[in-house]
């Protein structure tokens, strides 16, 4: 079986955040790490190789050619091969031009299973996995806490608002897993150093096949207007407790504003 | 009552192992460098070039002829220097590069020493040995990666995130290093993603772990290297963005430090224009203070609140923050021999650092780079760095070179300084105006624990946090990027129960904030309470009666750029 | 140009989030529409005149039954392309991120997901997110039509007044073979044990004031009446006091409710950057230097032993 795991460098979560005043997009030239969210995507697909030797995981990411360093982590934990999309003309790509660009690139992969993270630590709530089974029209599960795959089917029990939901979808599908599904695990030190000998292929967006328009700011159907400083908080109402009358003033606090 | 009257739990022996990992698991590699510090990747750069004038020695070692290995999650993750380098090894290591190339911030200008008391700052003519011209403010994290890359360019593996907990010894000889296991929970169980570190087994091995370096002390205890103590300083620093740029590197002494011989605060302060937007900088101060609340993290807070200090930081924003220490005993405090049968010690680890000169930099090159041209000849056609006198043409290198010369020249500053400010200062000058020839009897050296402390009231002075000018040692913590697991486990060895002054003096002094005066114990100890998570490494601890292990690979701060 | 709200509901009821986006649409003029989806869903559909609706259209059907994405991105496509849709907006849930995602990919339509504001620039649609860890507020736009909108849980209100009856439009439901792939094994039910603290809209978090672990009783019963969670910081599940699934910070979880009841807890920078988003945060310690006092919306300087017990009586009046 071949399992496509997606994957991306973010900014270190350590480095300082910065938004580029030039591009007013996120200043990306800083230290970069995996996704720690991409991490239990690729633990996961590491688990049904555990299980079966003869599956292939691949990582597939769309990024700068530095992102490979990064990417390489995977690598380490055990994956097989590394297909990295890198191209100037991709900057700048929002959801739905990433999501173009990601479905040629795993078409051309051809998995039974695409998995991807639930988020991203740059752009936080990002919904890619929808907008890619879209592109690849396959059925799609989110938000899944645990995977099985059995008989060409693969079966989640996922978390809503509302408690849990079991859903089966038939392969080949696209799944984004939840944090809670697994704890990644470490590479081990031959597995880093493995890492070094393992295939990365770097493709250009040209040799995906995929239409300069579509991609990058053109390809973009979002514009970033503006940036600023987020709205304060406000004034800090203080109060001092004297007579003991301060869980009456909360509760009226508290009721003002509807939170009672 | 002194830290050293309540000795940790730790025994060397606990981190020398004989190999035992099966042939398909463990790691075979030609030359092993432990630390990915300017020692470390001066050493694999060196390496690198030799290897490639001798392809077929290459190819004898293996796969993997050098590997650099660090326990930070990168490349200048661990690593925090003032720093002003003389570029005299980036010289010798690339030769024929143009100075403009080397990863420097910028060349030293103008520079001042002022003496500081609480309210003016006194300008004072520079002592010789800190006389800068012809030097370059550097970070030495960013150097360090520059330095990285250049070692990869030449073929060397840098292999980040993994911590060498154990010395491989067999036979009397190093032949290599276990790498730590990740995945362990607070008491030590595996936790469902456990995995156990390997044994790298190398031809030859250099530790270059720098200040407080752990395979380090686990050999020189092994081997019965060190009959002298060693002495340190604890640095603490920030990076500031600030508004007007920073015309000249300045150093500082006097206030707030106390230069009363019975506090014993030796030390100052350097402040370094960091690029045309950024100032780094941060207060150093011996590890062997007698006051129990002295705390070099909130000494520095004190320091900014000086109104030349105040001035510079005006309008900016702190935007990094680290600590760690410095090997402060110089000449009188090396190690006996700097290497055994199969491993050599350069850098910081094997205390290679010129205090009076606050110049550490390119002696750890230096020394990393004769480690090197020793490690290829020792590992050539029918040789082993085994054999009898195998590595003694390092010792010997060393000896013969700058970093030796300069050394012993100035061996006897920092002892001076254990008598107080002003007569230290005498003795000093002394020392360094005959070249080293007096005082006529070397001073002598006494280990930081061995020195008694007393629970005074320095605490008083320091200023209340503001979040401006002025932070708490948890923000401190915060930006130094520390994100460690909280269910790791602890890698902190300290005697419980301790006496009061102990425990006190172990608050204070850590940065982190990792100790915490716990309940009475009776007969006027008390517990310890240690948060292990909060802490940077940065080696205090080992010098004032407890000692740092080194956690799981890839925890700890990130320090990106000091 | 018609804005379509997409309105969830769970066992007959409206869910509050899309009906503050209605809300929200609504104030904004223009033509603004509802859609529900799922099956037997009339009676929710009936309700929306009174939230701003003035047009809901109903797609009612057995294959809408299971609150799947992929059926609904079909029903809403065409919806879209056959009524000129000019705007779609969602209230994030896990069913309307999904909807929305698939939708805009569909229909190559941009998507500007956790919006905390919208309004009308111009004559252009502008929407308001908040970057890392909502230290940066970043304004977007939509280039062309149709623009899709999703929007940060509990940004607005809903505000019912006395709109009556909306015109109820049937649409057509078809299904594409491979949308109806996934298929719903089980659905979700409420869970009887409470909130955890990622789903909780109130938290009440204790910290080392509490003084010992005995003491997470009193919160847990200001939780219970406020239908909150309970949390911790780091040094008291360190201490073994509370478990870590309900560690709030920098090393635990990331907690955004509409309220967070902070007691006991000094407020350290590791335990704020894992709540400072949340709506209101009310801080109760008896250290009136505590750090916490810096950023909370309200500050009482006080005993939370004797404080925490009073408001739990208060609420539990207000409820009732």
């Amino acid at each position: 079986m071949k399992i496509a795991v997606c994957m991306k460098e973010v900014p270190d979560a350590a480095a300082p955040k910065r938004l580029d005043p030039g591009t007013k997009r996120l200043d990306r030239s800083v230290e970069g790490a995996l996704n720690d969210f991409d991490t239990h995507a690729l633990e996961e697909a590491l688990r049904v190789k555990d299980g079966a030797a003869d599956t292939e995981v691949v990582v597939v990411s769309m990024g700068p050619a530095k992102a490979a360093e990064s990417l390489r982590k995977a690598l380490a934990m055990g994956a097989d091969r590394l297909l990295l999309v890198s191209d100037e003309g991709a900057a700048g790509s929002d959801l739905l031009a990433t999501a173009a660009v990601l479905a040629k690139a795993l078409e051309r992969e051809s998995p039974d299973l695409v998995l991807l993270g639930q988020q991203a630590g740059d752009s936080d709530g990002a919904v890619l996995w929808a907008a890619l089974a879209e592109r690849m029209r396959l059925p799609m599960i989110s938000q899944a806490a645990s995977l099985e795959l059995d008989g060409g089917k693969a079966r989640s029990k996922r978390q809503t608002e509302y408690g849990y939901d079991v859903l089966e979808a038939p392969l080949p599908a696209v799944v984004a897993v939840s944090d809670a599904i697994n704890e990644p695990r470490y590479p081990s030190l031959k597995g880093i150093m493995g890492a070094k000998k393992k295939p990365v292929d770097t493709v250009s967006l040209a040799d995906l096949g995929v239409d300069a328009g579509e991609v990058g700011e053109a390809g973009s159907r979002t514009t970033v207007v503006g940036t600023g400083d987020p709205p304060p908080r406000g004034e800090t109402q203080r109060i001092e407790d004297e007579g003991g009358d301060s869980a009456e003033k909360i509760a009226a606090y508290l009721q003002e504003r509807k939170l009672v | 009552m002194r830290p050293a009257d309540f000795p940790p739990p730790f025994s060397a022996s606990e981190f020398v192992a004989e190999p035992s990992d099966p042939a398909d698991e463990r790691i075979d590699v030609g030359i092993l460098v432990v630390g990915a510090g300017p020692a470390g990747l001066a050493a694999a750069v060196r390496a690198g070039q030799l290897l490639q004038e001798r392809p077929e020695l290459a190819e004898r070692l293996g796969d993997v002829p050098i590997a650099v290995l660090d326990k930070g999650k990168a490349v200048g993750a661990h690593l925090l220097s003032g720093a002003v380098v003389n570029p005299r090894a980036f010289r010798q290591l690339f030769p024929g590069m143009p100075t403009e190339d080397f990863p420097f911030v910028g060349a030293v200008e103008r520079e001042g020493v002022y003496y500081l008391t609480k309210g003016s700052a006194m300008r004072i003519p520079a002592p010789p040995p800190m006389w800068n011209h012809g030097n370059y403010v550097a970070s030495v994290g960013d150097m360090s990666r520059w330095l990285a890359e250049k070692a990869e360019e030449l073929g060397v593996m840098v292999v980040p995130e993994t911590a060498a907990t154990h010395l491989l010894v067999s036979g009397g000889r190093v032949v290599g290093v276990r790498t730590g296991d990740k995945g362990r929970g607070k008491a030590g169980e595996e936790l469902p993603n456990f995995e156990p570190g390997s044994d790298m087994k190398a031809r030859v091995t250099i530790l270059a772990e720098g200040t407080q370096g752990h395979l380090t002390g686990v050999l020189l205890d092994r081997f019965g290297l060190q009959s002298r103590p060693q002495v340190w300083a604890l640095g603490v620093k920030e990076v500031w963005n600030v508004e007007r740029p920073l015309e000249r590197v300045i150093h500082t002494m006097g206030w707030p430090l106390r230069g009363a011989a019975r506090y014993r605060e030796f030390g100052g302060s350097f402040i370094y224009p960091f690029g045309d937007d950024r100032v780094a900088l941060g207060m150093v101060v011996g590890l062997d203070t007698t006051d129990a609340t002295v705390s070099v993290h909130d000494i520095l807070q004190e320091l900014k609140t000086h109104k030349k200090v105040r001035g510079i930081l005006e309008g900016g924003e702190r935007i990094a923050w680290g600590a760690k220490t410095i090997p402060e005993g110089g000449f009188l405090a090396l190690p006996d021999r700097f290497h055994v049968p199969g491993a050599m010690i350069a850098g910081d680890a094997a205390g290679l650092v010129n205090v009076p000169a606050l110049k550490g930099i390119h002696y750890a090159m230096r020394s990393g780079m004769l480690a090197a041209e020793t490690a290829v000849s020792a590992v050539g056609p029918g040789q082993t760095a085994w054999s009898p006198g195998a590595l003694e043409a390092y010792d010997a290198a060393l000896r013969e070179s700058y970093v030796w010369k300069d050394l012993e020249r100035v061996r006897n500053m920092r002892p001076a300084f254990k008598n107080g400010f002003v007569r230290g200062a005498a003795l000093a000058g002394a020392a360094l105006n005959s070249l080293g020839k007096l005082p006529p009897r070397d001073l002598t050296l006494e280990g930081d624990a061995e020195v008694p402390v007393r629970v005074g009231d320095r605490a008083s002075r320091y200023p209340a946090p503001d979040g401006k000018l002025v932070f708490d040692k948890l923000s401190s913590v915060y930006l130094s990027g520390n994100k460690t697991r909280d269910d790791a486990p602890g890698h902190i060895r300290v005697a419980d129960p301790v006496a009061r002054e102990v425990a006190e003096a172990w608050v204070h002094m850590c940065p982190a904030q990792v100790y915490e005066v716990g309940g009475e114990a009776g007969d006027g100890l008390v517990h310890v309470e240690v948060t292990a998570s909060n802490c940077v490494q940065c080696g205090a601890i080992t010098a004032k009666g407890g000692r740092l292990t080194p956690p799981e690979g890839g925890s700890g701060p990130e320090y990106s750029g000091l | 140009m018609t804005t379509l709200v997409f309105v969830e509901h769970h066992e007959g009821e409206a869910a509050k989030g899309s009906l503050g986006v209605l809300a929200k649409a609504a104030s904004l003029g223009g033509d603004v529409a509802a859609v529900v989806a799922g099956e037997n869903v009339r009676g929710v559909a009936e309700g929306l005149g009174a939230h701003g609706a003035s047009r809901v259209y109903v797609a009612d059907d057995a294959a809408l039954a299971a609150p799947l994405p992929q059926p609904r991105v079909d029903v809403l496509a065409r919806l879209v392309q056959d009524e000129g849709i000019g705007t779609v907006l969602f209230a994030a849930s896990v069913l309307a991120a999904d909807v929305a995602a698939g939708l805009a990919a569909r229909l190559g339509a941009g998507l500007n997901w956790d919006l905390v504001e919208l309004e009308s620039r111009d004559g252009e649609l502008v929407g308001t997110t908040l970057a890392f860890d909502d230290t940066a507020k970043v304004e977007v736009g939509w280039k062309g039509e149709p623009r899709i909108g999703l929007v940060r849980s509990g940004s607005f209100e809903p505000a019912p007044g006395d709109g009556g009856a909306p015109d109820l439009r049937d649409v057509p439901v078809e299904v594409d073979d491979w949308s109806r792939s996934t298929a719903m094994l089980e659905q979700a039910h409420e869970e009887s044990s409470g909130p955890s603290i990622e789903d909780a809209d109130v938290i009440v978090a204790g910290g080392r004031g509490l003084g010992e672990p005995e003491k997470f009783a009193l919160l847990e019963e200001l939780a219970k009446a406020l239908g909150g969670a309970v949390a911790a910081t780091r040094a008291v599940v360190d201490a073994g006091w509370y478990p870590y699934a309900t560690q709030v910070g920098q090393t635990g979880k990331n907690v955004a409710p509409k309220l967070y009841v902070a007691c006991g807890i000094s407020g350290a920078i590791q335990h704020k950057v894992g709540m400072q988003s949340s709506g209101t945060i009310v801080a109760i310690n008896k250290d009136p230097n505590a750090p916490i006092f810096e950023y909370a919306d309200l500050a009482v300087v006080g005993d939370l032993h004797e404080i925490v017990p009073k408001l739990t009586e208060l609420v539990r009046q207000r409820r009732s």
